[in-house]
């Protein structure tokens, strides 16, 4: 069910996993009821899941006095989510490649590359205490079958 | 004491673990996951072991680091690790990040303990 209509939702939540879980779970269940496809719940989470630990944990360092932003808008083509922490932030470029052979043991970097394999982009903005991630919703092929031109013949 | 987050069997001398989770998520989880599993290593000196992966749903990069440090102490402990019955979703998790050059990943769990 869509109504074409974008949804805009901002909450602030503490620099604690476990709110970091909810918001998780009330964002992925805004998707399904919209009908998101399995493969993009998946995708959402994964990078919800590392974008919100990056924030809680090394952003804001489990800092209670300190609190994490989190603004999302869902419409029918895709989601846009923005996580903001009060930490130093980080340049992203200085994040080893994961997958490099010497790095393959190392825990760096692994969430990032994650983030960036399974969202549609996601951009580091500010000193890097902000991130973008947005996911362009995957169309069904039935739907797609349905919404192409009929053959000519 | 925790709440048990791997069933285990032995079946002809390898130890089977199963998660019980459907998602490896979030911090504290995932430690107590990691330690029940180091402890089939740290305590029991199990040398073959088999991860099923049939329940896991979701797994973060923070697991990925924990069962990365599992394969160092199995093979510091002269022993090996396998990976089975990994969802499409999560293989490609494995794909994406290299580590199923790192893993010996198998499809099903009777082919993991095949020449085990």
């Amino acid at each position: 069910m869509t109504t074409g209509q974008p949804v805009k939702t901002e909450v602030t939540i503490p620099s604690d996993t476990v709110a970091g879980q909810a918001l998780q779970e009330q964002i992925l269940r805004q998707l399904e009821d919209l009908q998101f496809e399995d493969q993009d719940l998946f995708g959402v989470r994964l990078a919800l899941e590392e974008a919100l630990v990056n924030a809680i944990k090394h952003g804001n360092r489990l800092d209670p006095a300190k609190n994490v932003r989190v603004q999302w808008c869902v419409d029918d083509v895709r989601v846009v989510i923005e996580i903001e922490d009060e930490g130093e932030g980080f340049d992203p470029g200085d994040v080893p490649d994961p997958t490099a052979d010497e790095n393959l043991e190392r825990p760096c970097g692994r969430g990032i590359h994650l983030m960036r394999a399974f969202m549609t982009s996601i951009e580091y903005l500010d000193r890097g205490n902000r991130v973008v991630l947005i996911k362009s919703r995957t169309v069904a092929e039935e739907e797609a079958e349905e919404e192409s031109p009929p053959e000519e013949g | 004491m925790s709440t048990r987050k791997i069933d285990v069997e032995e079946v002809n001398a390898v130890t089977v673990a199963k998660f019980t989770d459907k998602k490896i998520l979030d911090e504290t989880n995932i430690q107590i996951i990691a330690n029940q599993l180091f402890s089939l290593i740290d305590d029991d000196h199990r040398k073959k072991i088999v991860l099923d992966f049939a329940t896991v749903e979701y797994l973060s990069s923070a697991a990925l680091g924990k069962l990365i440090t599992l394969d160092k102490k199995v093979k510091a402990d002269k022993g090996e690790l396998r990976l089975c019955t990994i969802r499409k979703d999560i293989l490609e998790v494995f794909k994406i990040t290299k580590l199923d050059k790192l893993f010996k990943i198998f499809e099903t769990r009777e082919k993991a303990l095949a020449g085990f």
